[in-house]
Order: structure tokens, then sequence, then C-alpha cells
């Protein structure tokens, strides 16, 4: 029978009219995200990162760059390399993530935030002073530790370096006697 | 001295009489025709308020629709959202092409908007509310109506735009087609109400000419959504096809005219609908005439901006097809039907209506659906592959 078809459709249309809008007016009211959700903004620890440039070898579009110099301290007392330079250039970030893959200290994490876009391709550069002021709301993703505890960085505190750490972070009295000890 | 058409309208005597009496004495003879300007700038205002009210209306109802919220930003409910949008193509730049007949291509727009507002002047908003009770308004409809695709065709033409000229001719062929279904159906109406003036014609339903003629409200309401050049039939300025048909070349304010004249053709075609076939402002005495009237209108606004939202556009050929083999005939047996009910029953009383009614209602249902296993595809079935198919041994088809 002809022109079923089309009742039919004027009915799924006047449904759509009674449903809620699925609009988000952004900037009063924000779309939630997992807590995995790989955005912009990296979050980077200084504390904690040797300047191993491991992430460096693995971004597939090479836009990590890091410079290192060997520490004014003395190597054997566990000092790391002094980072002179940890820029990264999100304006060719392709958001893989392969950098907080290969970060063997959790040192690098992938962002929170979406709302790093800007007028000009030179002001995509995250230069590392800005990387090191920043609020850190590292998000969860390929970092289980965060996730068992419960972080969500959409609505959590920002983490320090102590806290993103996967084991519990020594004491300073312990860390002084096991260097004593050596 | 005042036209001798406006004198029996009570909007008219009114304001006649206000301004009558505003104006000093020596000033009586012109009082006329100030009363007849003042009533045509009301009335020319009017469609200049609504359209952008029906644009908002549109745009947020198909918004919510497509399960979006649609212009909420300016104005309360954005309803300020028309006049940013004409700020905005006011302040573009206009440009006039160089292949373009520039006369001509200026005259354009105004020659699309001017049918409109003509065809408000025969609108019966309420009882005793109107700017003129014509003696051949469904004439003078059609007529004016018609104008409107010079418009088009002009602007077309005009542009040295292949696109353009594509849309324009599109335009000229749908009018030719569905103008006949049209008025084949509108002389069923006439053929009922014995009359065309549209205020008789309201007067003269007993009930909605809806529940009487519900195969020429049907005819009715598709092909004027075709001349109005929507949605399902907007091929005239069809973006998958020709830019943007007719109007392609046409920027700013010029481009904001076309867009004004679209939508206040389809507020007027309304009006139209609401006053042949749902008793145009007739109701209950509890709200006033015009209220009634704006109601309905809402109604049919509603149900053309629903049925928007819901089909798709069809094609040039399926256009064609459809005004001719489809809506033409439909309007023909509506015709028929109605005239040999109208000699067995010249006065029809309540019994004779009811009879009526579900006699007309079963000839549309076996119309329509007689006509359409006629005329329709068969039922989509996946058809074996038309080129040839390597045999793989031991293996059939594909």
């Amino acid at each position: 029978m002809y022109g079923i078809g089309i009742a039919k459709g004027l009915l799924v249309t006047l449904r759509n009219l009674f449903r809620t809008p699925s609009t988000i007016q952004y900037p009063e009211e924000r779309a939630e995200q997992h807590s995995r959700f790989r955005g912009q903004e990296f979050a980077w620890y200084e504390e904690r990162c040797t300047g191993c440039a491991s992430c460096a070898k693995y971004c597939p579009l090479g836009i990590i760059e890091i410079v290192t110099d060997p520490s004014k301290q003395a190597m054997a007392e566990g000092d790391k390399y002094a980072i002179e330079k940890f820029d990264i250039d999100i304006g060719r970030c392709m958001y893989c993530g392969l950098c907080v893959e290969a970060c063997p200290y959790d040192a690098l994490f992938m962002g929170s935030g979406f709302e790093r876009a800007r007028y000009t391709r030179d002001e995509l550069f995250i230069p590392m002073e800005e990387l090191k002021n920043a609020t850190k709301r590292p998000s969860t993703w390929f970092r289980p530790q965060l996730e068992s505890k419960g972080y969500d960085p959409q609505s959590g505190q920002p983490l320090g370096w102590k806290d993103v750490g996967r084991h519990e972070a020594p004491d300073y009295e312990a860390m002084q006697r096991r260097w004593a000890d050596r | 001295m005042s036209p001798a058409v406006l004198e029996d309208n009570a909007l008219y005597r009114n304001i006649y009489s206000m301004i009558d009496w505003m104006l000093p004495d020596f000033l009586d003879g012109i009082t006329g025709y100030v009363a007849a300007f003042a009533i045509v700038l009301v009335v020319a205002n009017i469609v200049l308020v609504i359209t952008p009210l029906f644009i908002w209306f549109e745009r947020r109802l198909l918004g919510r629709f497509q399960q979006r919220l649609g212009p909420n930003r300016w104005g309360p409910f954005g309803l300020l959202q028309p006049i940013a949008d004409a700020i905005k193509l006011i302040i573009k730049e206009d440009i006039v092409p160089r292949g373009a007949d520039r006369a001509v291509f200026n005259a354009a727009p105004v020659v699309l908007f001017m049918p409109v507002m003509l065809m408000i002047a025969v609108i019966p908003f309420g009882t005793q509310f109107y700017l003129v009770d014509l003696n051949v308004a469904v004439l003078y409809i059609i007529a004016v109506g018609t104008l409107e695709t010079i418009g088009i065709f002009m602007a077309g033409w005009a542009s040295g735009n292949r696109y353009a000229l594509m849309g324009a001719v599109r335009s000229v062929a749908m009018l030719v087609s569905y103008e006949v279904p049209l008025v084949i159906a509108l002389a069923a109406v006439l053929v009922w109400s014995g009359s065309m003036s549209l205020v008789d014609i309201v007067e003269k339903q007993p009930v909605p000419l809806l529940l009487l003629q519900p195969l020429g409200f049907f005819v009715f309401l598709t092909a004027t959504i075709a001349e109005m050049n929507r949605a399902p039939f907007d091929l005239i300025e069809a973006e998958s096809e020709i830019v943007a048909g007719y109007h392609t070349e046409y920027s700013g304010m010029k481009f904001g005219v076309f867009q004004l004249a679209e939508f206040a053709s389809v507020v007027v075609g309304a009006g139209f609908i609401t006053a042949i076939f749902l008793k145009g402002a007739a109701g209950w005495s509890f709200l006033p005439s015009p209220m009634w009237f704006s109601l309905k209108w809402l109604v049919v606004i509603f149900c053309i901006i629903w049925i928007r939202a819901t089909l798709p556009r069809v094609r040039v050929d399926q256009v064609m097809g459809f005004a001719w083999k489809f809506l033409l005939p439909l309007s023909v047996i509506n015709l028929v039907a109605i005239a040999v009910e109208m000699v067995i029953w010249p006065a029809p009383g309540t019994t004779e209506l009811w009879i009526m009614g579900g006699i007309n209602f079963a000839i549309a249902g076996v119309a329509v659906s007689v006509l359409a296993t006629a005329l329709g595809h068969k039922n989509f079935s996946p058809r074996k592959p038309q080129f040839p198919i390597r045999k793989v041994a031991g293996k059939e088809g594909v």
C-alpha cells in the first residue's frame, strides 16, 4: 500500500518533536567527557621526567622536542638530567597517545581539555613553561593507576606529581635511607 | 468619496471614519484615498512582520524536528534572529555579475515580492476583517500568484548563470504542471460554493470543506506546496544539483527579498488553504474570529513545515510525473464526484452532508490507492547484476 511509508515518516519526525533536543548549549553547559578522553594540553610532570626522550622517539609526527643537559649535581646521587627544553607542537598532534604509552616514568599524560583552539598555528605551540605552570588534570587514558583511584579529570582536583605514579610515593626519610645505604 | 469596492468593508469604514475625524474639513475630498493607503500600509506591514516571525517559527520547529534547538541566542527564544539575519544581509556587498542584465536583475526581487503582497488583499482574516471582498477572488489568486514565476524567471534569466537559468526553467515547468490540478481542485470548491469570492466560500461551508472534499484538499495542499517551491518540491533551488537555483548570483538584501518573498508566499498560501478548506475564521464565540483564523493558519503552517521536515526532495522527472499522472486524475475524479453530488443534493442537509463526506472519503481512499498502485514503482528487490560475471568453477553467481 502506497502512502504508508510517508505516514510512517511523518510519525517519526513528529516523535522527534517531543524528544529533548540533543543539543548542548556549550558555553553555559558542557558535554560530559569520559575520564579517558584524550584531550589537548598534555599534563607533563617535570619532577617525574628524566629526559629519556622516549616520547619524542615514539611520536609518529615528531612534534615533541626535548633538549637535556647532564645535571650540575653528581649523577651518582640519583639526580637526573636537567631538562632544558620540552616543547610540544599540538598544531600537528593527532592525539594518538603513543607518547603517553611510551613514557616509562608516568611523567606524560594526555590532557583532559578541549578548549585550546587558537587563531594561528603559532599559538598552538606549547612551550615548556606553559606545560610546567599548567593546572594538571591528567586524562586517565593508558594510566590505570588513576582510574583505580577513581580519579575523574573533568570534576576532580588537579593532581600533583606524587599522586600520579603507579607506585606509592616513598616518603622523604625512606628515600634518604635508601640512598645512604649505598 | 471612496473606491466603491471598499464601501461594504467594516475595516475600511472604521479607518475611514477615524481619518475623517482626524483630517481638517477642507481635505475631505482625499479622505477616502488616505484611508485606503492607511489600510494598505497596515496590511502590508502585517505581512512584513508576520513573515520574519514565520521564518523564526519554521527554523525553531525544524530544529525540534531534527532534535536540535534552532536559533535561540538573539532575543527571547531567538525571536530577533530574523532581524539579525536582515542586518547581516544589508551590510553584505551587493554584487551584480558582469554577464548579468542589470535592469532585469535588479527588478526581479521586486517582481517576485509584489504578487505576494497583492494576494494578501483578498484573504478574509476574520468576519468583516479583510481588505477587499473581490467577487473574482479565486481567479485573482490564481492569476496574481502565477506572476511570482515571472519574477523567478527574470532572476534566473538575467543572472547570466547556467545554474540560475536551470532553476528558473524548472520553476516554469513546475508552474505549468501544478497549476492544472490546483485549478481543477479549486473548481470543485467553486462548484460547491457557487461563488468565487473568498468571503462567500467561507460562509458557504457548513463544516470545514476538508471533511467534504478530502481529495480536493490533498491535491490543493500538494499543488500549493509545489507552487510555493517548498520541500519536497524545492527543485528550483536544489543545492545538490544546481547551486542555489535562480538566486545563485544574488547577494545582500536582494537575496533577502527573495527569501522574504518565498516565505511570505508560504504565509499567504497557508492563509488560502485556511480560508478555502478550513472554513476560514469561523469558530466558537469565546475567541474573536481573527484568532480562530490565526489558529487554523498556524496548524496549516505547522503541517507544511512538518512535511518539509519529513520528505526528501523528489527528482525532476518524478515531480512532473507526480503532477500529470497522479494529481491531475485525482483532481478530475474529485471534480466529477462533487459535481454529481451537487446535482443529486442541490441543498444538502445534515444527513446528506454525512453521506457526502463518507462517499468522498471512500472515493479518496480508493482513487489514491488505485492510482498509486497503477503508477508506483514495484517493491524494491535486489536485481541480478547486469554486468557479465566471470564464472568461478563450481560456484554459482557472484
